[in-house]
């Protein structure tokens, strides 16, 4: 019965849409109502689809809507069960966190309808997506998807960076709409229909089969946000409110994911390794730009954007593996791949929306965007400093936590690349794998940076240093993320085992080694290959941990702690200008690493109101190299095209009647 | 169960024996330098010290300062009983592979790293992000290095890759030699040795390690300076035992282990000795001439993967 559960949950998702425009009048009604309708949409959407996933079955439901000749097609099999119930629980997590943080929208005078209205058709167009089982639905529920994500980006709209920021969002989002419609026509050209079933039976030649991948490469790719086309990502989220910020970046981003899998894998599914090899590449690269750039931000959300980048680049990189593992046949190695990949776009969305709630708390409380001005916010927020340390961890690819998992499961895919005939694939495959090494540390410093600029030290400003505990709401919802970022890390071959429901589904392929050795250890390949116990990992690190206190107890009762001044070399107290800022403490990468960024550093001096000051720009070569010029030469050509506007009656009555010739030659 | 039991006494060799092997390389260095040297059981004497001495913690230390010594501690007291110490096969090792190892020194790392910006000083801070840079460089090298040599065995288990190198006539493989002379340079890095990082300096320009833990004292400094040396115990029985692997026990017999425990014993020492040797040699780097070395590290681990690919799986 899972799909009757899903139509239930898209339903509640627009009911909390339309409660706006329905009670305009009763404020208090909808603002709370509106929230409650949408947990409940996310709870039944997590119990829509994890049924869906657990019990590998497939339904199938024709509704009579549509097109003339095309009636919506919806279906929830474990792929659509898993995508689904990611939406439904971040969703969930999102409603409790909502009424309190909206509450300084209201305080501020902003009109609440828009943000309700476009959060719940954001959402149901998210649960539609992944139901949708014909190109003309799912593309309607893409635009749903895209475009009341525009209106929620331009939420604050008196401000022009908003504005700019939702304006390209929007563009981008139209043209990687455009080329998912034309990957689309491809299929339905060949297929005979609009229906997937119609689709995936499609006899393709291999060119065609090519464009019809790379269309959706680029425009999946878009809105998942891989290099290059990641550069409306950095641009918008920070400008988001930022529950909408942990939907997009946690979730949005994974349903074009999901677009991408269900084009590829099940329209698709006739692999060809060098489509691997473009994935891969263009992974490993989205995941160290992205680190590098994210490594420069110091404003907080930017920051979390930047790394939301690294992690579909890591994803992709396991959807790389998979493919060439599947285009030279190695199905097994193939669902491995696959299963990191989807294994890590949960943990993303876990991970990263929590972190996003968090960096919106912190936000809330300290009034401040900028990492320079906060510091100590664990004194002051200690709750809301734990759960975004768990998140920090998760992130940063640490065991025992969910994050490090997916990074070991794709590690480990990667280590099989002598598999391969080819020695230039063979060698390819390591250097990935360096790559993503490379990325896990990086990511763990640039998370140094943000945990102990944002939440340790003293304070930088004084709205920092008034900032209290966020509220309980907001707190309750960090706190399911950070116990599901712990669960999904403790609990990875229960996790594998599910998850491989889909390879089966997809490749015909499961990982029936993954979970043969017991419930504690995770061993993908065999288990001598190897193997990781991450329930044991972490009653070691408990025992550990117990075993040295309980030594120190009588010690400590003997001797307690001496609270004391932090020692300051005897020339008076420490005040905060003395700690390292977030641009000292990245400064070495910057120096090591410095063609990666185009950056600008100068002194400017004195005068009259300040002392002389440091400032540092740090821009993104994307932007300056490709979209800077792009966009140059579409005002160019606009310009030139604008030629034929005389702005003469006649000559516009002539252009009708060329055109009237025109098509009256072509039609006749 | 007499494997969980031998595993455990393992484990507790190895932490009671770490500061053994620092003061070995302090007497050894000594030697060279010159000069009467401590004996080298000195470091136990110091670590007693520092466990009797008052902790005194700054005001506005959170609860991270409290509890980053504790967490050092069990995690690199739970990465030692995962390394095959004198015997192969020890259930413990089944729990995590290599991977898992460089990712349980990269949470301990983390937490020391936060630390050190937990007070708010310059040098905490300046200590942290030296340190993060460092390790940003020298953990993919590893990765790549132990990767080459988990691609030769296809296994990335620290105890099954031993057992089948051990089972190999020897030969001398190109992409071994690469990969041990990466991870040698990757671990006077991760230890903090003598041209990245100077343990035995308190001049603020040149410290790393030291910057981050200069604010603690008493037990928890004892705890952090343990777990350092317990970390460089660790490096060089990886070395020893991923490259010079002979004479480890295969199965659990008291003799074969007695006579592992011996040639370890024997080979920990001259390791020791060459540190010590190298120290004395060579200067304390420049902070920015540190990516170079790490960067050569890189690429031998990575010629070293490419060498294995290329010339030894066909």
């Amino acid at each position: 019965m899972p799909l009757p559960i899903a139509q239930l949950a898209v339903v509640l998702a627009l009911c909390s849409a339309l409660l706006p425009p329905l009670f305009y009048r009763f404020r208090h009604l909808y603002k709370t109502l509106a929230f409650i309708l949408l947990g409940l949409a996310g709870i039944s959407a997590v119990f829509a689809g994890a049924s869906a996933l657990i019990l590998r079955q497939a339904e199938q439901i024709i509704l009579p809507v549509g097109l003339p000749w095309l009636r919506s097609h919806f279906a929830l099999d474990p792929l659509a069960g898993f995508f689904l119930a990611i939406v439904g629980l971040i969703t969930s997590v999102v409603a409790f966190y909502g009424p309190a943080y909206c509450r300084e929208y209201e305080e501020d005078g902003q009109p609440l309808p828009p943000l309700t209205i476009f959060s719940g058709l954001f959402v149901s167009g998210m649960f539609l997506l992944t139901l949708a089982a014909d190109a003309f639905s799912f593309m309607v529920s893409w635009e749903l998807m895209s475009i009341s994500s525009y209106f929620l980006v331009v939420y604050q709209h008196h401000r022009a960076e908003n504005r700019s920021a939702a304006f390209i969002y929007l563009l981008m989002a139209q043209v990687g709409g455009l080329c998912i419609l034309l990957g689309f026509g491809v299929l339905a050209g060949f297929g005979g229909g609009f229906a997937f079933s119609a689709m995936a039976s499609a006899q393709l030649s291999p060119g065609w089969e090519t464009i019809a991948f790379l269309l959706a490469f680029v425009g999946f790719g878009m809105k998942a946000g891989v290099v290059p086309l990641h550069v409306w990502l950095p641009q918008a989220h920070p400008v988001a409110p930022s529950h909408i910020s942990a939907l997009m970046s946690g979730v949005m981003l994974k349903v074009a994911v999901y677009g991408f899998i269900r084009f590829s894998y099940s329209l698709l599914g006739n692999f060809h390794w060098q489509w691997g090899v473009l994935v891969l590449i263009v992974g490993a690269a989205s995941a160290l730009l992205g680190v590098l750039y994210a490594l420069m931000q110091h404003d907080l959300k930017r920051l979390l954007a930047y790394h939301s980048v690294e992690n579909i680049g890591i994803i992709y990189i396991g959807l790389g593996l998979s493919m060439i593992f599947a285009g030279t046949g190695h199905p097994s190695l193939a669902a491995l791949g696959l299963v990191a990949a989807l294994y890590h776009c949960l943990n993303h969305a876990l991970f990263k929306s929590l972190l996003f709630l968090g960096a919106g708390a912190v936000l809330q409380r300290s009034k401040q965007h900028d990492m320079e001005k906060m510091g100590g916010l664990i004194h002051r927020m200690p709750f809301t400093a734990g759960c975004f340390l768990i998140g920090c961890i998760s992130i940063s690819a640490l065991p025992p936590f969910n994050g490090f998992v997916s990074e070991w499961l794709t590690f480990q895919a990667a280590l099989q690349g002598p598999v391969l005939e080819s020695g230039v694939l063979g060698s390819l495959i390591p250097v990935a794998a360096a790559v993503l090494a490379l990325t896990g540390a990086l990511a763990a410093a640039c998370f140094v940076k943000v945990f102990g600029v944002v939440f340790l030290g003293l304070p930088r400003s004084v709205q920092a240093a008034a900032a209290v505990e966020a509220s309980y709401g907001m707190r309750f919802a960090q706190a399911v993320l950070a116990l599901c970022c712990l669960g999904f890390g403790v609990m990875p071959t229960w996790t594998v085992g599910v998850l491989s429901g889909i390879s089966e589904l997809l490749l015909h392929q499961g990982l029936p080694e993954a979970t043969a050795s017991g419930g504690l250890w995770l061993t993908p390949i065999s288990p001598a290959a190897a193997s990781y116990g991450a329930p044991m990992v972490l009653l070691g690190l408990a025992l550990a941990w117990l075993i040295t206190w309980l030594w120190f107890h009588p010690q400590r009762r003997r001797t307690p702690t001496r609270i004391a001044p932090p020692w300051d070399c005897g020339f008076g107290p420490l005040n905060a200008r003395m700690q390292y800022t977030a641009t000292a403490f990245s400064m070495p990468i910057r120096r090591i690493f410095s063609p990666v960024w185009p950056h600008k550093e100068e002194l400017l001096p004195a005068d009259a109101e300040q002392p002389e000051r440091y400032s540092l720009q740090v821009g993104d070569w994307a932007w300056q190299k490709i979209y800077l010029p792009l966009g140059q030469l579409l005002l160019a050509a606009a310009k030139r095209a604008a030629m034929i506007q005389g702005g003469n009656i006649r000559v516009y009555l002539a252009y009708s009647f060329f055109t009237l010739l025109f098509i009256l030659w072509v039609l006749v | 169960m007499n494997g969980w039991l031998l595993a455990l006494l393992q484990t507790g060799l190895m932490i009671a024996a770490a500061p053994l092997l620092s003061g070995w390389v302090k007497w050894c260095k000594c030697i060279f330098q010159n000069r009467q040297g401590a004996a080298p059981w000195q470091p136990y004497r110091d670590l007693g010290k520092l466990f009797r001495k008052e902790v005194v913690v700054a005001a506005n230390a959170s609860p991270i300062f409290r509890i980053a010594p504790y967490i050092v501690f069990s995690v690199t007291a739970l990465a030692c009983s995962v390394i095959p110490l004198v015997a192969t096969g020890l259930p413990t090792s089944a729990l995590a592979d290599v991977i898992v190892l460089v990712g349980f020194f990269a949470l301990g790392r983390f937490f020391l790293a936060l630390a050190g910006m937990d007070i708010g000083t310059a040098f905490g801070g300046m200590g942290s992000s030296r340190e993060m840079t460092i390790s940003s460089l020298a953990e993919p090298a590893m990765l790549l290095a132990v990767f080459t040599l988990a691609m030769s065995v296809s296994s990335t288990n620290l105890s099954t890759m031993i057992s089948t190198l051990l089972l190999r006539p020897f030969q001398l493989y190109p992409s071994f030699i690469f990969a041990a002379m990466g991870l040698v340079l990757v671990a006077l890095a991760e230890t903090g040795r003598i041209p990245v990082d100077n343990p035995a300096t308190h001049l603020e320009l040149t410290m790393i390690h030291e910057a981050m833990i200069l604010e603690y004292c008493g037990r928890h400094l004892a705890l952090m300076e343990w777990a350092a040396m317990i970390k460089l115990l660790l490096y060089s029985v990886l070395l020893v035992n991923l490259f010079v692997p002979w004479g480890i026990a295969t199965s659990l017999t008291p003799m074969l282990i007695m006579s592992a425990t011996l040639l370890l014993l024997g080979k920990l020492l001259l390791l020791g000795f060459a540190l010590a040797a190298a120290e004395s040699g060579l200067a304390k780097m420049r902070l920015f001439r540190v990516p170079q070395l790490l960067g050569l590290a890189f690429i031998l681990s990575l010629l070293g993967m490419l060498s294995h690919v290329i010339l030894e799986v066909r």
